[in-house]
């Protein structure tokens, strides 16, 4: 039964257990993301949903579990950062990380799918592809007016797209992002919804992780809500925000 | 490839400072040797071998700014990689005495024979040869910083730790090499040095020919520095100064970045120290002394960190305020760097460099003066 839902999912986590000097921070927790699949994840703080993200990506050795890639062939915990990422799993994470002394472009530059070695980036030479790409994502991100600019110079909102942005360069198979609506204004939120829409529809999985209601509910897709380390309900957004364990826990007080 | 790769970094700032360096190595030496002492232009012999010492500290410099100006890694053990070098070619200067040595052995240097020893240590076979030597000289700091960065950076030591390890390390070698059991002379060093390849050390045309090396060895630097941080990897090696584990995310090995870039600068800095050796005239474990490299750290403070001209101007500067200083007030000399490093630190964060091409860049954005139009009459 197991083998059966790992080989059809794109990300597999079964029974996954981390614990942090005696702190149960997740707790049996299993999760199957489909191929192409857009998932939200809410849960109050301390749910244990960074802690997810770093299973993922290999920041974080589970206790006891598996997280298994593409059809259950990779195992996810026995891999670097790096490595990981090269496989096509790219994460954005929850406070704006960008290169702020390199412009908007460059930040692109570097996040463009390639060989990752230190030979091959020292000889490196920008090719007419790549600009054409670099191109098409500052279109996608809505920063072209600012790509010689610093990228320290950006406000919030457009640190968080070019984040956005330099996960899509990757070209990766699952994109992770962690609270991308976090500090910004509305019609940001509402154009950050979007872009995450049209992401999704260019056939990339993608899980976002986000507080916000209003966005979760623009997004539009299943939901699944953590709670003290492991799953509490999962569904359509109305299916959740009705289920009175959820109330209890997270809408309600 | 690689000429577009060594073309790539020269910017303005970088062509100009290559033509002064240049001027320089062709300058100083023919006057020294050409023009009669008398000459209002003739540059004494002591001034052309102090100023061969302050351009292999510019180079000592540059490998520094490398990696602590571009990568983030404050090294606080890069006398250790520029001691290493001087060494080697300590060795080979040391083999070229032969029987000229107070105990006029052919083979052992004369530290042997005053220890009573009877042959040479395998660890000196070959550095009789010119060749070999310079080999050693890249390839000994080289391999010492490729194991020591494969070792600090896989385990992501980081930060202030990274620093105290580096510091540790050069006081390691500082105390191995003040054993006379080493067999590199203890603390007396290697020195007494006669000839370099053929050429007597002390004459005025090799001290003019080193100092033109040194000068070159400058630019050289100077180029492949910059062609470096002016290639992707340089790009990928600043993104990992700003922000480590996005570029750890994005798919960069960091650790193999940070071991590469550890090692050529090392490699740099053993370079320097090779030619800093015959222009002194001495090289002992004094040279490993934690101190020196916190100095070599303010010389890149002063000039300006990650600007790579500016390491070879704080430097240049720095010493030559050095050897004013020492001459007037010689007690006072640590109390006035400390005191230069704080008022840099506080008033003048980006060093002389950085602070001049802010000062150009704002001039450039705001519109000249003289350029608004004048009202119609």
């Amino acid at each position: 039964m197991t083998e059966a839902l790992a080989a059809n999912a794109l990300l597999y986590l079964d029974d996954v257990k981390v614990s942090f000097d005696g702190f149960k921070a997740l707790k049996g927790l299993s999760l199957t993301i489909e191929p192409g699949e857009m998932r939200a994840i809410i849960g109050p703080n301390g749910a244990g949903k960074t802690t997810m993200m770093d299973c993922i990506t290999g920041k974080t050795r589970p206790d006891e579990g598996e997280v298994l890639f593409e059809g259950g062939t990779i195992d996810l915990t026995r891999l670097d950062e790096a490595t990981i990422a090269e496989l096509g799993i790219g994460r954005k994470f929850q406070k704006p990380t960008v290169f702020e002394s390199h412009t908007v472009e460059d930040n692109l530059y570097l996040a463009l799918k390639s060989d990752r070695g230190p030979f091959a980036t020292l000889f490196h030479r920008l090719s007419g592809t790549e600009a054409a790409r670099i191109d098409e994502l500052l279109a996608t991100i809505k920063l072209t007016e600012r790509r010689g600019d610093l990228a320290k110079n950006l406000s919030h909102g457009q640190k968080q797209w070019l984040e956005i942005g330099m996960l899509l360069a990757q070209e990766p198979k699952l994109l992770l992002v962690d609270e991308p609506v976090a500090g910004m204004t509305d019609a940001e939120t509402m154009e950050t919804a979007a872009l995450l829409r049209r992401i999704h529809a260019s056939g990339k999985s993608v899980v976002v992780v986000e507080h916000d209601m209003a966005f979760v509910r623009e997004l539009g897709v299943k939901v699944t809500v953590l709670h003290e380390g492991g799953v509490l309900s999962e569904g359509s957004i109305d299916h959740v925000a009705n289920d009175p364990r959820v109330i209890e826990v997270y809408l309600g007080r | 490839m690689i000429t577009h790769f060594l073309m790539n970094g020269l910017d303005a700032r970088v062509r100009i400072a290559l033509v002064v360096i240049v001027a320089i190595a062709i300058l100083v030496p023919a006057s020294n040797l050409l023009l009669p002492p008398s000459s209002p232009f003739h540059v004494p012999t002591y001034l052309v071998t102090l100023f061969g010492k302050y351009a292999t500290y510019a180079v000592l410099a540059l490998a520094l700014d490398l990696v602590w100006g571009y990568c983030g890694i404050l090294s606080l053990g890069h006398g250790a990689f520029f001691a290493l070098g001087g060494y080697a070619m300590g060795m080979y200067l040391m083999r070229q005495i032969g029987t000229r040595g107070v105990y006029g052995n052919p083979i052992l240097p004369d530290f042997m024979v005053f220890l009573n020893w009877k042959e040479l240590p395998w660890y000196w076979y070959g550095f009789d040869h010119f060749a070999f030597a310079m080999v050693m000289v890249v390839l000994v700091p080289g391999i010492l910083a490729f194991v020591f960065g494969w070792f600090a950076f896989r385990s992501r030591v980081t930060g202030v730790y990274l620093s105290i390890i580096t510091q540790a390390l050069t006081y390691a070698l500082l105390l191995a090499f003040f054993r006379n059991d080493m067999g590199f002379g203890g603390n007396n060093g290697l020195t007494d040095f006669k000839d370099i390849v053929g050429f007597n050390v002390q004459a005025q045309g090799t001290r003019a020919s080193l100092f033109a090396l040194s000068c070159l060895l400058v630019a050289a630097g100077l180029v492949l520095t910059a062609a470096i941080v002016n290639s992707k990897l340089g790009k990928v090696l600043i993104a990992i100064r700003d922000a480590e584990s996005r570029t750890r995310f994005i798919g960069y090995r960091v650790a193999t970045y940070k071991t590469f870039v550890f090692t050529v600068s090392a490699m740099l800095a053993g370079l320097a120290g090779a030619l800093y050796v015959p222009q002194v005239g001495i090289i002992n474990p004094s040279e490993f002394s934690p101190g020196n490299s916190i100095e070599a750290v303010i010389w890149v403070a002063v000039g300006g960190r990650g600007t790579l001209v500016g390491a070879i101007v704080g430097a240049v500067a720095v010493n030559w305020g050095k050897t004013w200083f020492t001459g007037v007030l010689p007690s006072f000399w640590l109390f006035a760097l400390g005191g230069l490093f704080v008022l840099v630190t506080l008033f003048l964060p980006k060093g002389i460099v950085g602070t001049w091409s802010e000062w150009r860049a704002k001039r450039r954005a705001a519109p000249p003066a003289d350029a608004t139009p004048a009202p119609a009459e």
